[in-house]
């Protein structure tokens, strides 16, 4: 126990400390303003009330933009987890012809193509359409963006699944959408998960597609209304906007806390090192 | 035959509605941006009805232009530093000092880290705004100079800071788990020899998680390139000082109506992209 070994260990500590405080510091707003009686753009400890609470579920579009939110993510999570398990099944199994090929340009696409890429052919195709306001839309377009990527993810884990296991239930006479119901989904269910997941965080916190797509304020989601929110008047509405804020972020945190405890946060195939 | 009895035909049928959807919704929007691009198409007025091609005078404007030069080099920064310096080592930092500390501090470490990466956008925007807003932000009243208006006076720093924030989980996800992969008998060994931290980190880590490095610093730097966030801190402002592309891309098309000109602009980025998506399958390839 040197001196020297003491300081490093105390310099070693208080790194971890300074780190912890850059990550930490700016979510205490969330854990205070909400329930401050004059919440403001900064932090301080609360004088605590619930009335805020009130006031938000009073404010005409809040809990409407709150379940725009869940239908825009639900169709779009849903989609995106059903389609994207469908094709990973039949690439991981089948050989279809040109499957490498369609597989390499789906990895290329998914990077390439991004909403800030597209943003002006994506809103100017759906303005001919006139799906311009329209969520079931909106969502699909979401979906379009996360299906390579969660097709990739996906196809890695239905890889790992031994393919004696369907080949026995052929055996015993299994049709092969027993196969993918009884057999291969419940195997791959960590996968699944995963997607579905990480599909849902993705669809909503996305900000500028349902910004760009849904122009009437009725329609639009949380992440679109909490910006507006900002912008009535120039000034920000300050009672409402945090306990928004918080309302809107449980979601993730839920899941976030879903999945650290059954999965752990780490990497499952899909972006190999 | 396929050992599932799933057969070409319906394995094709399982396929077909992904690539229906990222047909319409990724592939014709991308190859429709290379049309609108040469395009002098706009949002309103005459040119909206019958839009003319101009061939490549929207690229050599956008070149010539200040404001996308002014972006372009504002876009190279953001990346630098908050990507690839920035993020690239906070996340390796954290990764290499959380192995030695106790559980529950590491959790907990890593429970904000990754927070800060999952939270939306939107709210984090507003955590940023109370961190860095005058007189009562919380940065302001760490250091003492509450009138400083942090967004208005530094935009860029601020940015790259935030995205800092907001972006180190991948790193640090994904260097905890290249870590586990360096052989514990060799870090034993460097340790018995007596050396330091930095020259474990440099004979005996490195070497073994090369790739890694450049996988990470290949992925976050396109999504920094591409990130919209951005908009939600400054909107660009002030005065054009925080314009990424992505932002002056937003404002050029939706709110100068210019999209011929903005969609010249995405595909200049869309070549980035593609340049940085080519080296990384490369490597990928490579490597399997």
């Amino acid at each position: 126990m040197s001196p020297l070994w003491m300081v490093r260990r105390i310099g070693f500590y208080v790194l971890v400390t300074v780190v912890l405080g850059f990550f930490a510091v700016p979510m205490l707003w969330l854990a205070s303003a909400p329930f401050d009686t004059e919440p403001g753009l900064g932090l301080r400890w609360p004088d605590w009330t619930l009335a805020n609470v009130a006031r938000t579920f009073e404010h005409p579009y809040a809990l409407s933009s709150l379940l725009n939110s869940l239908l825009l993510c639900g169709i779009a999570t849903v989609v995106t987890t059903v389609f994207a398990a469908l094709a990973a099944y039949a690439l991981s199994r089948v050989r279809i012809p040109g499957r490498d090929l369609l597989l390499y340009l789906l990895l290329l696409l998914s990077s390439v193509v991004t909403g800030t890429a597209a943003m002006v052919p994506i809103f100017v195709m759906m303005l001919q359409l006139g799906l311009i306001n329209s969520q079931f839309g909106t969502a699909l377009v979401i979906a379009g963006g996360m299906l390579p990527a969660a097709i990739f993810i996906l196809k890695d884990f239905v890889d790992a699944v031994p393919r004696s296991y369907e080949e026995s239930a052929r055996v015993f006479g299994a049709s092969p959408r027993q196969v993918l119901g009884h057999v291969v989904l419940p195997v791959a269910r960590p996968g699944v998960a995963t997607i579905f997941v990480w599909a849902f965080v993705n669809a909503w916190g996305n900000f500028l597609l349902p910004f760009l797509l849904l122009r009437d304020v009725g329609q639009q989601p949380a992440a679109v209304l909490l910006r507006t929110l900002y912008d009535e008047g120039g000034s920000a509405n300050l009672t409402v906007i945090p306990v928004f804020s918080l309302l809107y972020s449980i979601p993730v945190v839920v899941l976030y806390l879903f999945v650290n405890k059954r999965y752990g946060f780490r990497f499952h195939g899909g972006i190999k090192s | 035959m396929d050992g599932s009895g799933l057969g070409v035909r319906r394995a094709v049928g399982f396929v077909a509605p992904a690539l229906v959807l990222i047909g319409v919704f990724l592939v014709f929007p991308a190859l429709w941006t290379l049309y609108i691009g040469i395009t002098n198409y706009q949002l309103t007025g005459p040119a909206a009805a019958n839009p003319r091609v101009v061939g490549l005078d929207n690229v050599v404007n956008a070149v010539r232009d200040p404001l996308f030069t002014n972006s372009v080099w504002l876009t190279a920064l953001f990346v630098l530093f908050s990507a690839v310096i920035g993020q690239n080592a906070l996340g390796f930092g954290l990764a290499w000092l959380l192995r030695t500390v106790r559980p529950w501090l590491r959790r907990t470490v890593e429970a904000f880290v990754l927070l800060s990466w999952i939270l939306p956008g939107t709210v984090v925007a507003y955590l940023w705004f109370a961190v860095l807003s005058r007189d009562t932000g919380t940065l302001g009243l760490l250091l003492g100079q509450p009138e400083t208006a942090w967004l208005v006076q530094y935009p860029m720093t601020s940015l790259i800071i935030f995205n800092v924030w907001r972006g180190t989980a991948f790193s640090m996800l994904l260097y905890t788990s290249a870590l586990a992969a360096v052989p514990p008998s060799q870090l034993e060994t460097a340790r018995l020899v007596g050396a330091s931290g930095w020259q474990t980190v440099r004979d005996v880590v490195f070497p073994h998680i090369r790739g890694h490095v450049l996988t990470n610093t290949l992925l976050i730097s396109l999504w920094t390139a591409n990130d919209f966030t951005p908009f939600l801190l400054t909107a660009g402002g002030p005065n054009h000082r925080s314009e990424v592309l992505p932002v002056l891309i937003y404002r050029q098309a939706l709110e100068g109506g210019q999209l011929g000109y903005a969609s010249a602009m995405s595909i200049l980025l869309l070549l980035g992209n593609l340049v940085i998506a080519l080296v990384y399958l490369r490597l990928l390839r490579r490597r399997a």
